[in-house]
């Protein structure tokens, strides 16, 4: 077996089983064949990430987590799942009923349909859409819909007011993340998810030409990842569902079974847009050097995914949760300003000639800024330098 | 029925619910909603014919209905922003009741 | 083709036909965005994928949103109570009547002149260069007018500053 079966061994058998059926039935099989992984690995992966979660934060706050269910609380989600599944189904009497309904599908549903765009090997993409990253941006903001519908249907004070935050949250931060995509675009020339990472498939000796590596790259990376952690309004941006806040916001009314839907639409939107940070920014399924190429694509991708949850998880167990205005400043003050000025400088980086004065400049071009901004946006505000006193 | 007489009559269609309801909705809101209906419509009618019409390769179907999507959607920030503001001003939303230009 | 476009065509016309009838205004503004992705369909029939993709974006994710805030500001998440229809709606629905015979019988009487044509092949390059190149002076005028939009709606919509005595 060369690497490249290995590679294509996905592929490579979806065209046997199809090659054994009528020419008819092949269109429906092989969107079923290729439907179908994604239906399974997706969620066994979010099983996986709330126990890694638990444990990972456990370990930050100096605790063990969850460690009695399987061999070292790895069980952890089949227990999850008995107990969501088999919890009662109360709905408030003054629920709206088919929006209550409706609300977790259209959520699971938004958050499974933006894998269709995402190429998770070579040649391993369920469709190849010319205008892919507008698919992808497309479904998102189905999500805010139904994040209303779930908050507005409950009736409850908690749930609306949760609802609006969520929403204006979701569409404060929906701006910086389509403007970060905005420049790997203009640089690639394509809306497509697979020509943007054939494109950073290649290879300069032993560096790869992956997006990440280029200044505006990288401030567009961190630009994204921040605006990808508020949109699936997770920690330090989970105001609107904060358990000590507001109490589950949105979600309060919802028990059993479709709270776990609502946790996985959040946590499946979390992947999916880590997904898409890997695709435009960090390579999709390329390896890191020229001469790792020989481990299979679908490795890669896996792989760095799950270094972005990890990332995702530390940086939850460590930031405090930001308050409702200072989260819309930094949107709408800091972040929209960033992105414009990343466009700008992704577009200095390709009329000047390569070299070390390219660099430097776009890297002037963003760090000052970047400094600027943040100094100016503290001005108005009296902040000391902060003291600690512990209680003896 | 061809083709394009089928898509054009369903934007005729479209066209005259958006226009029964903001001629006769009482919240001014639906009202907006309606407008964007009729908008709605005339963009499929547009799309239509840049399908089977004479000359798909010039676009022009398409960039009239991207630019008639941008439109439509800032018209419906401003159109909310004034009904807001008459919200605050008379505490309604009731197009019959603003049946005066008196303040 | 045919019965995929009746299914969409039913999908739209009962969404926007709720829409402009439901009681509640949230209810109605839920089935637009249902009649509002049938259309977004119709266009991915009809070929058209980044107007169809671009229609979900604006008017699901920003238009229908921004309806919902609306309506949450000016009556709360109370039920209505009072009529929904005002006073001259039988004017109304006539209006709308005779203009749909109008524009149907214009249809229906119009000479048939097409050839069966080949689904043309769009991709977003083309759309992107015809809107620097072609379309350049719309497009600068659209940002001009958006940015007015923009200024225009925060003005409104801010509270009015209280006078201190």
């Amino acid at each position: 077996m060369t690497p490249d079966t290995i590679d294509q061994i996905f592929v490579i058998s979806k065209h046997l089983l199809l090659g054994y059926l009528p020419s008819s039935l092949q269109p429906v099989v092989s969107a079923i064949l290729s439907v179908v992984p994604v239906l399974v690995v997706f969620p066994l992966l979010f099983a996986i990430t709330t126990v890694l979660e638990r444990k990972g934060l456990g370990r930050i706050q100096n605790r063990y987590g969850p460690n009695r269910v399987g061999p070292f609380g790895f069980s952890q989600p089949i227990a999850d799942g008995i107990k969501s599944l088999t919890k009662e189904d109360i709905i408030p009497r003054n629920a709206d009923q088919v929006v209550h309904f409706l609300a977790p599908l259209l959520l699971v549903l938004a958050a499974f349909l933006a894998y269709a765009v995402l190429p998770i090997g070579r040649n391993m993409v369920i469709t190849n859409l010319n205008a892919g990253v507008l698919f992808f941006f497309a479904i998102g903001s189905m999500v805010e819909l139904a994040v209303f519908m779930a908050g507005w249907s409950s009736r409850s004070k908690y749930s609306l007011l949760g609802a609006m935050r969520a929403v204006a949250q979701m569409i404060s931060y929906e701006i910086p993340l389509v403007l970060a995509s905005i420049v790997i675009i203009m640089v690639s020339g394509s809306l497509s998810t697979v020509d943007i990472v054939n494109l950073q498939a290649g290879y300069t000796s032993i560096w790869p030409h992956w997006f990440v590596f280029t200044p505006w790259g990288f401030a567009g990376f961190l630009l994204f990842m921040v605006a990808a952690t508020a949109e699936s309004n997770r920690s330090p941006f989970d105001l609107p569902e904060g358990e000590s806040e507001i109490i589950a916001g949105y979600y309060i009314e919802y028990s059993g079974f479709k709270f776990a839907l609502f946790f996985l639409g959040e946590y499946l939107g979390m992947f999916a847009t880590s997904g898409l940070a890997i695709t435009l920014f960090l390579g999709g399924w390329a390896a890191p050097f020229s001469f790792l190429t020989w481990i299979p694509s679908y490795f890669w991708f896996f792989a760095k995914l799950l270094v972005l949850i990890a990332v995702f998880i530390w940086i939850r167990g460590t930031f405090p949760r930001l308050r409702m205005d200072q989260l819309m400043n930094l949107a709408w003050k800091f972040m929209l300003p960033m992105s414009l000025l990343n466009i700008v400088t992704a577009g200095v980086w390709h009329f000047m000639p390569a070299g070390i004065v390219r660099w430097l400049v776009c890297i002037a071009l963003l760090v000052a800024p970047c400094l600027l901004l943040s100094r100016l946006l503290k001005q108005g505000k009296k902040l000391q330098v902060r003291t600690y006193r512990f209680a003896e | 029925m061809s083709p394009l007489n089928g898509y054009l009559l369903l934007s005729a269609l479209l066209f005259s619910i958006g226009l029964a309801g903001a001629l006769t909705r009482r919240n001014a809101i639906l009202v907006l909603i309606g407008i964007e209906l009729m908008l709605n419509a005339a963009n499929l009618n547009f799309i239509a014919f840049w399908r089977y019409g004479p000359n798909p390769a010039a676009l022009t179907g398409i960039m009239f209905t991207i630019f008639s999507i941008t439109i439509a959607a800032a018209e419906a920030a401003v159109g909310l922003g004034i009904i807001l503001a008459v919200y605050r001003h008379t505490r309604s939303t009731d197009l019959d009741q603003m049946s005066s230009m008196k303040g | 083709m045919n019965l995929i476009f009746f299914i969409l065509a039913t999908l739209t016309i009962v969404g926007t036909a709720a829409a402009m009838s439901l009681r509640s205004a949230i209810h109605c503004i839920l089935a637009l965005t249902i009649g509002l992705v049938g259309l977004a369909a119709l266009y991915l029939l009809l070929g058209a994928q980044f107007v169809g993709f671009t229609q979900i974006l604006v008017y699901v994710g920003a238009v229908a949103i921004l309806a919902v805030f609306a309506i949450m500001m000016t009556q709360g998440a109370s039920a209505p109570t009072q009529p929904i229809l005002s006073s001259s709606w039988l004017t109304g629905v006539s209006v709308a009547v005779a203009v749909f015979a109008v524009l149907a019988w214009a249809i229906h009487a119009s000479a048939s002149t097409q050839t069966a044509q080949p689904q043309p092949e769009v991709s977003v390059n083309q759309i992107g260069a015809a809107l620097m190149h072609r379309f350049g002076l719309p497009l600068e005028i659209m940002g001009l007018l958006l940015t007015a939009a923009l200024i225009g709606a925060v003005i409104l919509a801010m509270p009015e500053k209280k006078e201190t005595l």
